[in-house]
């Protein structure tokens, strides 16, 4: 498969037996559009975006070391055994598609976006892509440019906050008898 | 079987037959929402009510605004939302070990898929060997789960197209389907039977002769739906030519399972993309071509029949395979036998590490799908290389299988919507997690 040649190509790289693509934000339509009718997949599956706020943030575990040698009061951290890979943005949105052949053939194409940062609809490459796009603004705040219906689709429609962020609190319901009051 | 007749292959592989309709019928602009038409906008004519949520015949809570004129749908927005309980962010808070407990109750009619997909995932980050037994007796439940859910599907939209008494057959066959879970789990529904590595416990003893009497008897209790319902013309009149989906419609809607089958596509990943056992399984897929509510009706019954016959080749291998090993033999990942904890230190040390920081998944990201009884289902997990997920998105067939309605109601009337609805078998709890 000639991954390079979808629109806004930037890497391709294979993990764990999958293709994931990094396309640039700004021309996942495009790529959408190309990945549809010149390389065949008939389907959009799923997309999915993911924050990366702190990834990586708790650090190697171990004793943490200080000037005068080990602080007795944080012997050791519950961190990562190494460090992850470093992420380009907060946000990914991948586009996960399926072409049905003998045999199937799956790609993930992914691309990198800031807070805030909008990236094109593919409600009309793929009309499944309605509530995909809708849920994934609804719960992670991702702004689709072009989608002709985007609002809440789980949440309340005044709902504040977008609840699969990284920083959005857990346990956050205001409470009435505590101590600040 | 109604295969569709072979045709002249215009178009690529898999479709087999897709001329149910011409042109499309996803509405716009809006593809899950189908606006009143021009001439019928602002008329006094056209009534909009809320069909649901907890309308008895949605299946959970699902609400439909509608635009009627008279008796005919002419407006349609599926609201959907009033089940979500945030399994997703849940999972990122808890380790990969007490995470299994979750996708089963996502999607609450097939249970086992769900868990099954959960684990498949993680085994494929920890590049992790299941037994052979353990691969065997995941496919049999499998098998009976999508058994079970078929059969709740069918015994409910009997019931509310008003064939009561099928409502009571199905669930008396439902209820053998729980008692092997109850043999085997010690639960009748969310058993969390699949572990990481392979099965939380050995096969008990007397399930092999309960679930061979239950393989003998269901192609019978089969034919009896069939008696009851196949050449009943209230059913026909009810089921054929209504809520139709074509082929190209499908695949744009990203439809998957019975409601792809039945539109003519002959996919499945049971044997597209073998997972499991199912590589080495003989079953057949069934498919047909007019896309209505009939044969969705008809894929089930046949799904039915052939997991049937899968659990029973399941059930001859493992009779072969008693006192095999049940889960993967890796003390980073698998707790240990319960009896080593009395004797031996490092199994002690592994079992309360396990149970309280959880094992570790290696960094990576992937995405797992399996064929469960209401289409792909999917899973995609991201490691940050610790003991809990970084991010936990399951991909709903039922979700997906909601955003047709709006294509499905074209000109149809409101008693049919109750049976396009119950056709597409959507679970609440899958649609909004």
């Amino acid at each position: 498969m000639s991954w390079d040649s979808i629109p806004g190509f930037v890497s391709v790289k294979e993990a764990f037996g999958e293709t994931t693509v990094t396309v640039e934000p700004a021309r996942i339509r495009d790529a959408c559009l190309h990945a549809r009718d010149e390389l065949g997949f008939q389907m959009l599956v799923d997309i999915v975006a993911t924050d990366y706020l702190n990834w990586g943030g708790r650090g190697v575990s171990g004793y943490i070391a200080t000037a005068s040698g080990r602080d007795l009061n944080f012997p050791s951290t519950q961190g990562l055994q190494t460090l992850p890979e470093v992420k380009a943005r907060r946000f990914s949105v991948a586009y996960h598609l399926l072409a049905l052949r003998q045999p199937p053939v799956r790609v993930r194409l992914k691309c990198w976006l800031d807070d805030g940062e909008p990236v094109p609809s593919v409600v009309s490459v793929w009309p499944t892509a309605d509530w995909h796009e809708r849920e994934q603004f609804d719960l992670m705040g991702i702004r689709f440019d072009g989608h002709p219906n985007l609002k809440r689709l789980i949440m309340d429609d005044d709902w504040e906050g977008h609840p699969l962020r990284k920083d959005y609190p857990i346990g956050g319901e205001p409470v009435r008898f505590s101590e600040a009051e | 079987m109604a295969i569709a007749p072979e045709r002249p292959r215009t178009r690529a592989w898999p479709v087999v037959h897709a001329d149910q309709y011409e042109g499309t019928r996803i509405p716009r602009p809006v593809p899950t929402v189908r606006p009143v038409p021009e001439r019928l906008r602002g008329s006094d004519d056209v009534l909009r009510i809320n069909f649901g949520p907890n309308h008895p015949s949605t299946h959970g809570v699902l609400r439909l605004v509608l635009d009627l004129d008279g008796e005919q749908v002419v407006g349609l927005d599926a609201v959907i939302g009033y089940l979500h309980t945030g399994f997703e962010k849940t999972m990122e808070q808890k380790t990969w070990w007490k995470c299994v407990t979750y996708p089963e109750r996502i999607d609450y009619v097939g249970f086992q898929n769900n868990e099954l997909t959960f684990v498949l995932a993680v085994e494929k980050l920890l590049d992790l060997e299941v037994p052979e037994k353990a691969t065997w007796m995941r496919t049999l439940l499998c098998e009976l789960s999508r058994i079970h859910s078929h059969l709740i599907f069918l015994g409910t939209s009997a019931l509310e197209l008003g064939a009561v008494s099928m409502f009571w057959y199905c669930f008396r066959e439902r209820e053998l389907v729980l008692d092997l879970f109850e043999m085997v789990t010690g639960q009748r529904m969310h058993t969390r039977y699949f572990q990481v590595g392979g099965l939380a416990e050995d096969i008990p003893e007397g399930f092999y002769a309960q679930c061979r009497s239950f393989v003998e008897w269901m192609p019978k209790a089969l034919d009896d739906y069939l008696a009851l319902l196949d050449r009943n013309a209230i059913w026909l009149e009810r089921t054929k030519g209504i809520g139709v989906l074509s082929a190209d419609d499908a695949i744009a809607l990203g439809q998957t399972g019975p409601v792809l089958r039945a539109s003519g596509v002959d996919w499945d990943l049971r044997r597209d993309e073998p997972h499991l056992s199912y590589g080495q399984l003989d079953f057949r897929v069934p498919v047909y071509a007019n896309g209505d509510v009939y044969d969705r009706y008809r894929v089930r019954m046949d799904e039915m029949r052939e997991s049937t016959r899968i659990v029973d080749q399941c059930l001859r291998r493992l009779e072969r395979l008693k006192g095999h090993p049940w889960i993967a033999d890796d003390r980073k990942v698998v707790l240990p036998p319960r009896e080593e904890l009395h004797t031996s230190m490092e199994s002690l040390i592994h079992h309360f590490k396990i149970v309280t920081e959880g094992f570790r998944v290696p960094e990576g990201e992937v995405y797992v799908a399996t064929e469960s009884p209401r289409g792909e289902q999917g899973c995609y997990l991201v490691s940050e290389g610790g003991p809990k997920p970084w991010r936990v998105h399951f991909r709903a067939p039922s979700f997906v299988a909601l955003e047709a309605t709006a294509t499905c109601v074209h000109e149809t009337l409101v008693a049919d919507l109750i049976a396009i609805v119950g056709s597409l078998d959507a679970v609440m709890g899958d649609t909004d997690r």
